[in-house]
């Protein structure tokens, strides 16, 4: 577990005059420009395909930007070696919106792939693993395999996963998509925990409802371009 | 046998290498320990040769014309003449004439019953051992043998025998030039399979890279698992390879005669062949990390 806190006034990420397209087609993202301070909490809202995804894409660098300049942990994302990607990524938790589990591995070894990655000790997954995903709600399920689980289960797992190294940034993608409003709820009140720790959040939804229970400030896409709400 | 038992994120384990790629390395092992053998036995039959038979030369008496009492008489004198002016010779150490009885005994392998030919002229062989430290002029000895001893010629072994290990070396070269190209054949085998690997497994090694593992975190899954595929596929191969050599080993020595060398195996051999499914393990292990690391650093 990382220790937090000592640089809570820099910002985690800056966007300056960011643009994305893939490939030849239209420009998903135009002149995109924010800046997320160390320790906060941000709503990523906008209409389905307005873009949400593709934002959180360039921030956990699995795309790069056809314009404009990425700054993540003060590091400037198109000058970044590959050699020095991984713990860059390994200080970033992902919640993908397709959860992207491992189907061949236990709810368990999903969760612990974070930790093990990061060359943890077996003690402290078995220990910090099954607290987690009991946490969740996902006690009678640790050796399942994902195909066995249903949506919901499935995204309680992509969400353990990503936030069981205590990350210093957390991006979800419609993480609370395919839950009941209980678990919806539960889910979002541990995103507040690990906020509260230290960790920044930006929570792409499209569920206005949600997100007006919260008071956190709010990253709107509307035609390609952010405006913070 | 699995080697290295540790986890792995990847299900290399359902892949279709798993199931090819050992019998490729048994196959690959069998034959490299098939040419290794060869190369060791060649080896030392070579050196045998080399030091039985360097600084002993034969020298060659016919018979002399005349009747069969005569004949005999004469051609004894020669030898006697030809043994005296050899052991007179500087760098000779010894000189030894062998009788008829002796000689027919050592055409006997190659002539069957030799009874028949005890009527025959036969020449008379000496025997003669030089010290190998120092340089005796053949040249010269063969023109003083013929100009003192009628009918007495010499024969330097070393004159055929540097052919015979020239052969000999050739296809000891041509099999280890085989080793090495079953190596070059299983090292591509192992990228192949590796390639395919990663093609299959791309979307969990997506995953694995966002989650932030390094290319070394992956290349050392598909390591472990090259080396331990590798490594059942070279003691398959190896325990193939064992009862054929005996046999071939077994076959050789039941040859009478004399008409081969001796074919034993020095005990490096043994050692090397033992080596050999380790070997195959090993190169898979470092071909399959150096596949992954390579393709993976081309990736964006």
């Amino acid at each position: 577990m990382r220790q937090k806190g000592s640089n809570q006034a820099e910002s985690v990420v800056t966007f300056e005059e960011v643009g994305l397209r893939y490939g030849r087609g239209p420009e998903i993202l135009q002149d995109v420009n924010f800046a997320l301070p160390a320790g906060s909490f941000h709503f990523l809202t906008g209409m389905s395909g307005a873009g949400k995804s593709s934002l959180l894409r360039l921030i956990y660098l699995a795309a790069r930007p056809s314009s404009g300049r990425i700054r993540l942990f003060g590091q400037d994302i198109s000058r970044l070696p590959r050699a020095e990607m991984p713990a860059l990524r390994r200080r970033v938790g992902v919640v993908f919106q397709d959860f992207r589990l491992l189907d061949h591995l236990s709810a368990l070894d999903n969760v612990a792939l974070p930790l093990r990655v990061a060359g943890a000790r077996e003690s402290e997954v078995q220990k910090h693993v099954p607290e987690l995903l009991s946490w969740v709600g996902l006690s009678e399920y640790l050796h399942a395999k994902p195909p066995t689980l249903s949506g919901g289960q499935q995204q309680r797992v992509a969400i353990a996963r990503a936030v069981i190294a205590r990350p210093d940034l957390l991006l979800a993608d419609e993480p609370t998509g395919n839950v009941d409003d209980h678990i919806a709820m539960r889910l979002l009140y541990l995103f507040e925990e690990l906020n509260r720790l230290g960790t920044t959040i930006v929570i792409a939804t499209h569920n206005e409802a949600l997100v007006s229970r919260f008071n956190h400030p709010r990253l709107h896409i509307e035609r390609g371009r952010v405006e913070r709400v | 046998m699995l080697f290295f038992r540790r986890r792995s994120d990847l299900p290399l384990k359902d892949d279709a290498t798993s199931r090819f790629l050992p019998w490729l390395v048994a196959l690959m092992t069998f034959l490299s320990a098939v040419s290794l053998a060869g190369v060791f036995v060649l080896g030392g039959v070579i050196e045998r040769w080399d030091r039985d038979v360097s600084g002993t030369l034969t020298v060659q008496v016919a018979p002399a014309p005349g009747n069969a009492v005569d004949s005999e008489v004469r051609t004894r004198e020669r030898v006697e003449a030809a043994v005296r002016l050899l052991r007179s010779t500087p760098g000779v150490l010894s000189a030894h004439s062998i009788d008829k009885t002796r000689t027919l005994q050592l055409l006997e392998p190659w002539l069957g019953d030799t009874a028949l030919l005890q009527d025959l002229p036969l020449p008379l062989l000496i025997d003669v051992t030089v010290d190998p430290s120092k340089r005796v002029d053949l040249d010269a000895l063969s023109e003083t043998l013929k100009a003192s001893v009628p009918g007495a010629t010499l024969d330097d072994h070393r004159v055929w025998l540097s052919r015979l290990v020239n052969l000999s070396r050739t296809v000891e070269m041509l099999a280890l030039s085989v080793v090495l190209m079953i190596g070059g054949v299983t090292s591509a085998t192992v990228i192949y399979a590796t390639r395919t690997g990663l093609a299959v497994h791309q979307e969990v090694i997506n995953v694995l890279h966002m989650i932030g593992a390094q290319d070394s975190y992956i290349a050392r899954q598909f390591a472990e698992r090259a080396f331990n595929l590798g490594l059942a596929g070279g003691l398959l191969g190896l325990a193939l390879a064992a009862p054929a050599l005996g046999m071939v080993g077994w076959a050789a020595r039941r040859l009478e005669g004399g008409l081969l060398p001796d074919l034993s195996m020095p005990w490096t051999g043994w050692v090397m062949l033992l080596v050999l499914p380790w070997i195959a393990a090993l190169l898979a292990m470092v071909t399959a990390r150096f596949t992954v690391l390579r393709s993976l650093a081309r990736m964006p």
